[in-house]
């Protein structure tokens, strides 16, 4: 038997939170995918809205080139604030 | 990179900690090992409700059966979340399925023993959820991220699948003397087969070593199977239950619990699938799986014409 298609949930637990990954369900459809995922990622108020996509829609970076692609940010620290030193007296900014 | 590297900076990533992340490079051998273990995990989970749902329909009142469906329900749920994190590995659901229909994959051999009476379901939420509980709770900081973060999860809601059943429990034990002694009888059928979960003792298991190493596995089977004793014996006394082990004694040097010998002739004659009930729980599984067939194609059929019908009418908006 062939498996359905794999879904990733996205729930947003409340309103002003972002849409979070919890994990992943096999449906039919994706109106389907969303029923299930109301059943099993929601069984207790955790959200209050759900995202559905088909997993193979998903592009990933790969973790073999981590480095190239994150390293680049490490020695830049001049993009933090506590880069900039203030003098004692100025109390906020 | 050559494999010995690959190998070196793996371990050098577990041993700080960093959690393995599916897309990550793994040894074959950890891959396999945690197929197996997942899929054994989720097995069970799936298998574990056929036992409870022998008392769906006599449940003795109706909070006592909404609150075991729930539990159910949150079983099928459990075998989801472990199942998908198994898929993560790169086996498919079909795949996992068939293995523990043809026997390839086991399932914990617990859910071997049959569930006689109702205080039985009270005694499976409280010793065997609770033995599970425990090795669980240790699994949520295992090295592989989807397995760890499906345990955090699983571990929530497990919670009060333990309390509902000392619940059930408590109750019994404080309305009669009748209604005491079947929860004494379920505790004497339930106690060793949940102190056989944890597994073989450690000198028995050679897969630990490699296990721990690898950090999929965080306690020893012997030092969670001495915290489960220690938990439970002073929760004993307050249902007023005697545990069936008459080594059963405190000692005050070790500050644990000593216990008595596990049969573990029974235990591998359980797992090899002579236990009471692997047969009828194999034959319902099978059952299930193949008389939902039909449901599982007819709405994979529906899908397929819902999208045809949606590309035909764009084509017609477009045209």
């Amino acid at each position: 038997m062939k498996d359905w298609p794999l879904f990733e949930i996205f729930i947003r637990s409340k309103n002003g939170l972002n849409h979070k990954h919890v994990g992943s369900l096999h449906a039919a459809d994706a109106t389907m995918a969303i029923q299930n995922a109301r059943d099993v990622y929601t069984r207790r108020n955790e959200g209050v809205s759900i995202w559905v996509v088909e997993s193979k829609m998903i592009t990933a970076s790969d973790p073999a080139e981590k480095e190239s692609l994150f390293e680049p940010a490490e020695d830049k620290i001049y993009r933090h604030p506590t880069f900039y030193v203030l003098p004692d007296e100025l109390k906020h900014m | 990179m050559a494999i010995q590297n690959l190998e070196t900076h793996f371990q050098e990533k577990v041993d700080q900690e960093i959690k393995i992340e599916p897309k990550d490079w793994m040894p074959d051998a950890y891959r396999q090992t945690l197929i197996r273990q997942i899929s054994q995990h989720a097995h069970s989970e799936v298998v574990g409700m056929l036992p409870e749902g022998n008392w769906v329909t006599r449940a003795p009142s109706l909070k006592r059966k909404l609150a075991l469906l729930a539990k159910i329900q949150d079983e099928a749920g459990h075998g989801l979340y472990l199942y998908s994190a198994t898929e993560t590995l790169g086996i498919s659901r079909s795949e996992l399925i068939d293995q523990l229909h043809s026997g390839k994959a086991k399932y914990s051999s617990i859910f071997n023993y049959p569930t006689l009476s109702w205080s039985d379901i009270g005694a499976i939420g409280w010793l065997v959820d609770g033995a599970a509980i425990m090795n669980q709770v240790a699994l949520c900081r295992t090295s592989y991220g989807p397995y760890a973060r499906a345990m955090v999860r699983i571990c929530k809601e497990e919670s009060f699948h333990q309390r509902q059943g000392y619940d059930i429990l408590l109750t019994m034990c404080r309305n009669s003397e009748t209604q005491r002694q079947m929860v004494q009888d379920s505790v004497n059928r339930w106690w060793w087969p949940s102190l056989m979960m944890f597994g073989p003792n450690d000198s028995e298991s050679p897969h630990s070593a490699q296990s721990m190493k690898w950090k999929i596995k965080r306690v020893s089977n012997d030092d969670l199977r001495q915290r489960f004793v220690d938990m439970t014996v002073p929760q004993a006394e307050i249902l007023g239950i005697k545990l069936p082990d008459p080594e059963l004694k405190w000692n005050e040097e070790r500050k644990h619990y000593d216990f008595g010998n596990i049969d573990w002739d029974e235990f591998w004659r359980v797992v090899n699938g002579h236990g009471p009930c692997n047969k009828s729980r194999m034959e319902a599984r099978i059952k299930a799986h193949e008389e939902g067939e039909w449901v599982r194609d007819a709405a994979m059929a529906y899908a397929e014409k819902q999208a045809e019908r949606q590309d035909v009418q764009s084509k017609i908006q477009y045209s």
